[in-house]
């Protein structure tokens, strides 16, 4: 082996450090019961059909793609609809925070898989709703007009979340919309228009997956909420 | 605009294609890998060995190309393997458990022999 062929490549320092088991960024945040201890679910460790699910705002040329995904990894939970929460308290989003988030009264996570001055990824925790890769990005074209984009690829993790798949497609044609359209009038431009488009990659199941139900986040994040009175309280930070 | 991706196909013993692919790797030459997967595949390939030696850079849109190209091996019951991953590619592959259905090999000549082996 050469010296090098183990060079430092370009893309290094946009990549999370491999790990194992996920840890959450900061040990003091109260949602992480859903993702301390869990191990990624990439697109292949789902159950359901394997979708990609495209959403894409033109944003003009108000704004170039790095200044406004430089905005967006700052202030990622800003842009959320009501109808969820993202639990992060790092000033920006960095590879390898690992992160908590509650949505449709379901608490889970991500870990930020990359990001550079004009992307950033998230892969999902197991008992996610979806294992899934969330891509976050914006591009210009020639015209200089900037597109902001969100892509992913997922599969519901379990048949319990298969089944809700109707409903849960239903809740992100309106919450991803949503991002945009606040990222968008952030940036002075309203009445955004927001294109969708869904592919589905393979309608195979993956049944060898089916016991990841025992992750299901809805169900531990039901249990945890039957189980609050009996649990210690938390005393808040201590010097 | 980043230098765009090289794939070239081999077929270095029967039933195997192998697809050199070199430069920048990003969701940006999907259509290219897509068809040097049709021209390895129409052989009947039943192994397909992706050589990442001369990759010189990938971003997540990479990995979600990988994740397609895996599907449409999958559904050809065609074996993906990768060689020539450089450690810090290679752990990108176990950090996004791409590696439990990509088989990592050092090189083509071990991938088609524990293919073989297997096979026996």
């Amino acid at each position: 082996m050469t010296e090098n062929s183990e060079a430092v490549p370009r893309d290094a320092a946009f990549w999370a450090a491999k790990i194992d088991r996920l840890q959450v960024s900061d040990p003091t945040e109260p949602h992480g019961y859903n993702i301390q201890g869990k191990r990624v679910a990439g697109p292949m460790n789902g159950f359901g059909r394997l979708w990609q699910r495209t959403y894409t705002a033109d944003l003009g040329t108000a704004i170039t793609p790095a200044a406004l995904v430089a905005d967006w990894r700052a202030h990622f939970g800003r842009y959320w609809p009501r109808m969820g929460r993202f639990h992060g308290s790092v000033s920006a989003i960095q590879p390898g925070d690992v992160t908590a988030l509650t949505a449709g009264g379901v608490t889970t996570g991500i870990m930020v898989l990359y990001a550079d001055d004009t992307s950033f990824t998230f892969l999902t925790p197991e008992g996610h709703m979806f294992a899934a890769m969330i891509t976050f990005s914006a591009e210009s074209d020639a015209g200089g007009r900037t597109t902001a984009q969100i892509r992913m690829l997922l599969r519901c993790s379990d048949p319990l979340f298969e089944t809700m798949w109707p409903l849960a497609r239903r809740g992100e044609d309106v919450f991803w919309p949503g991002v945009l359209r606040n990222l968008a009038a952030a940036h002075g431009v309203d009445e955004v228009e927001v294109r969708e488009e869904t592919v589905c990659v393979d309608r195979r199941r993956l049944w060898a997956n089916w016991t990841n139900v025992r992750h299901n986040a809805g169900i531990r994040t039901f249990a945890h909420a039957l189980s609050a009175p009996f649990r210690p309280r938390r005393t808040g930070a201590t010097v | 605009m980043a230098p765009a991706a090289h794939m070239e196909v081999t077929y270095p013993a029967p039933g195997t294609a192998a697809i050199a692919i070199s430069g920048d790797v990003t969701a940006a030459c999907e259509d290219d890998l897509m068809a040097a997967h049709e021209r390895a595949s129409d052989g009947g390939a039943k192994l397909v060995v992706l050589d990442f030696s001369q990759m010189e850079y990938m971003n997540s849109g990479g990995i979600g190309m990988l994740v397609t190209l895996l599907v449409r091996g999958q559904r050809r019951q065609q074996r993906i393997a990768a060689v020539g991953l450089t450690e810090h590619y290679r752990q990108i592959f176990e950090l996004t458990r791409l590696d439990e259905a990509i088989v990592l090999h050092d090189d083509t000549a071990s991938a088609i022999r524990a293919l073989s082996t297997q096979g026996a």
